[in-house]
């Protein structure tokens, strides 16, 4: 998944699980789909599992996984959930806005 | 010569493991420490010391008993964790590069995360179970685990998961220690007590006439005996101390030794000669009475034997005492400078009842003396009843430890007090002094009003405090019963020139009868001597008789001799 250098404009997101369990695949499926959907080119996404990595959890204050992580552009955003509800997660990424008709 | 009484061993039998929390008082409370291996919950309000208490039984697992631990913090972040706790005297930052302690700040914001779709607390899990296997730890702390409630939505889940987290807890072998707020009729908001069946602790804060009583209650303990009283608890510069005054039981040892008032005529007004050691004495009187004299020369006594002396002081400094005393002769400073005598002076209103006596009981255990002074006891505020069952706590403690409590009460001038009624009970002597006044003046009067297992006088005995010490003055016995200051003088003046007077009466009468007995005897030898006069003539005039009748018959016949007639 490594991807170009980022520039201005780029969403450099981390999606942090804990195996591979049905909640990540699904989580990881509709990000996929939200970044080809919103971000085409402007997006790189970088899955970290909590299990090989458990160390990392704490750098990012994960409390509940799967937990999507904005660091780029800041500020940085903590998406929670299997990202089921796109509205919320173009919401939560500054994609749309609240009061989007 | 003591009989000891056996002191059933607390938790005798000790089927479930525990972590010793290390804390003065609580694991006695809770006859060993918390459940080894399982979660405890903590509750309580703001304030009342549940992070300070779930530190404590870190620090002293890691220092102590070589438990490493982990802190899993959700309020505050590491470095103010580590500021807080190092008022306690704790020095979390170097327990944490020595990796015996590891800090995790958990920080849940609301505001911060977007909720969408399913999700656990897997990342919590991870977290926890990196920074235990850090550390190899063997307790942890989750303060407050409830924020979690607050900074996500889904309580369906978090009920979930805080349910998994405790079982896992529970498989990792970890003792840990949960806080809660405690919620409005419920221990803790969220409820959360109902995921924590083991051991269930309740911390308060509360208020009462402007001060404040920590307290800590074993609201449950599954599987354990546990005490189950309010204790008072003290969190300052020496770290938390749980006090379980009540614990104490009616098992204290009975001491045969005498021990001396440090008064030789008190000493004489007590059967055994003294009182029994380890006993509690209340010296009560009014105003001026000299309670604190009293309770002077026994501490002078009790330091001349080579024995610690702690002295309660309530309303005066020790500076002034010291000075007050050294009026009366005594000086305590050498004791107090040859560390045989210690004060403890402060104001009563400066903390409750609870910590009054939780303070006691620490420097009671700290400096162990032989006996204890309180004075005055009248100046313990509070409810009647409190202020008993504080007095109650003291004595039961201090004759656990075969300590000499001597207790001065000062009574108002109307005389005695209900709760001294109440205090008698308590008291194995109890020595009252008294005002008498009579013929404008007063004059101290001490009696021993009870004195528990020996005989002792009924009398009233006047005391002096003289420059010399407190001295007992014989006391005067008489028809007009006692007698006291100068009214004692005079009777006693009055009682002289009485018994001279009898003296001088008996002389007289004595006289009297001598004089008489020498007239009667003067009046005997008078008639003997008028009886022998009377006899003298009447034998005279006898032998008178019979010669003028010789005479006669000598005559007669010489009459018929010359008449010639024959003579017949």
């Amino acid at each position: 998944m490594h991807e170009s250098p980022l520039e201005v404009g780029h969403y450099n997101l981390r999606l942090y699980v804990a195996g591979q369990t049905p909640k990540s695949i699904t989580a990881l499926a509709n990000l996929k789909k939200i970044c080809e959907e919103h971000l085409v080119g402007r997006y790189h996404i970088e899955v970290i599992d909590l299990l090989e990595h458990p160390q990392l959890a704490a750098g990012d204050q994960i409390l509940a996984v799967p937990t999507l992580v904005r660091r780029l552009p800041e500020p940085l955003k903590r998406i929670i959930g299997n990202l089921s509800n796109m509205e919320r997660v173009l919401v939560g990424l500054d994609l749309r806005p609240v009061t989007a008709p | 010569m003591s009989i000891t009484a056996s002191i059933p061993a607390a938790g005798a039998a000790r089927a479930l493991a525990k972590a010793r929390t290390g804390i003065s008082g609580l694991d006695e409370v809770t006859f060993g420490g918390l459940p080894a291996g399982r979660p405890t919950l903590i509750c309580g309000g703001p304030g009342c010391g549940k992070t300070l208490l779930a530190t404590t039984f870190l620090v002293n697992g890691a220092v102590m008993f070589n438990e490493p631990g982990v802190f899993v913090s959700f309020e505050e972040t590491s470095d103010d964790l580590i500021k807080n706790v190092a008022s306690l005297g704790y020095d979390l930052g170097a327990l944490v590069a020595q990796k015996k302690i590891a800090i995790d700040f958990v920080r849940v914001e609301r505001s911060e995360i977007e909720e969408t779709g399913e999700y656990d607390l897997e990342g919590l899990f991870v977290r926890l179970d990196y920074a235990i296997k850090s550390v190899g730890a063997k307790r942890v702390v989750l303060d407050t685990l409830e924020m979690l409630f607050a900074g996500l939505g889904d309580t369906q889940i978090l009920r979930a998961e805080i349910r998994r987290l405790f079982a896992w807890l529970k498989q990792r072998d970890v003792t840990a220690i949960i806080t809660a707020e405690q919620g409005e009729g419920a221990m803790t908001r969220y409820g959360i007590e109902e995921y924590v069946s083991d051991c269930v602790f309740l911390l308060d804060n509360r208020v009462s006439d402007q001060i404040t009583t920590r307290r800590l209650r074993v609201v449950k303990y599954r599987g354990s005996a546990h005490g189950t009283n309010e204790y008072p608890f003290l969190i300052d510069a020496q770290g938390v101390s749980v006090l379980p005054v009540t614990s104490a039981g009616l098992a204290h040892a009975a001491s045969d030794e005498v021990i001396s008032t440090g008064i030789p005529g008190l000493n004489q007004m007590l059967g055994a000669g003294g009182f029994y050691r380890g006993t509690s004495i209340l010296v009560s009187g009014t105003a001026g009475t000299g309670k604190t004299s009293l309770a002077a020369n026994f501490i002078e006594a009790v330091c001349a034997r080579g024995e610690r002396c702690l002295y309660f002081a309530f309303e005066e400094s020790p500076a002034q005492i010291v000075r007050n005393m050294r009026s009366i002769g005594l000086d305590l400073q050498p004791r107090v400078d040859a560390g045989l005598l210690r004060f403890e002076a402060a104001r009563p209103s400066l903390f409750g009842l609870e910590m009054h006596l939780a303070r006691m009981y620490r420097e009671i255990e700290e400096f162990a003396p032989a006996a204890a002074v309180l004075d005055p006891i009248s100046a313990l505020r509070g409810e009647t009843g409190d202020v008993h069952s504080m007095l109650l706590r003291v004595i039961d403690l201090l004759k656990s430890r075969g300590i000499t409590a001597f207790l001065t009460n000062l009574l108002s001038v109307e005389g005695m007090d209900k709760s001294d009624a109440g205090m008698s009970s308590l008291m194995d002597t109890w020595l009252s002094l008294v005002q008498l006044e009579t013929n404008g003046e007063r004059n101290r009067g001490i009696y021993v009003l009870k004195s528990r297992g020996m005989n002792h006088s009924n009398q009233i005995r006047e005391y002096q405090l003289t420059s010399q010490g407190v001295k007992l003055v014989d006391a005067y016995l008489g028809g007009s019963g006692v007698l006291t200051g100068s009214a004692r003088i005079a009777q006693e003046m009055v009682d002289a020139a009485s018994s001279l007077r009898r003296a001088q009466d008996n002389e007289r009468k004595q006289r009297d009868i001598q004089r008489k007995r020498a007239a009667l005897e003067r009046q005997i030898a008078e008639l003997r001597a008028e009886l022998e006069s009377e006899e003298e003539e009447a034998r005279k005039s006898l032998q008178h008789d019979e010669e003028l009748e010789k005479r006669l018959q000598a005559e007669r016949r010489a009459m018929a001799i010359q008449r010639g007639g024959n003579v017949s």
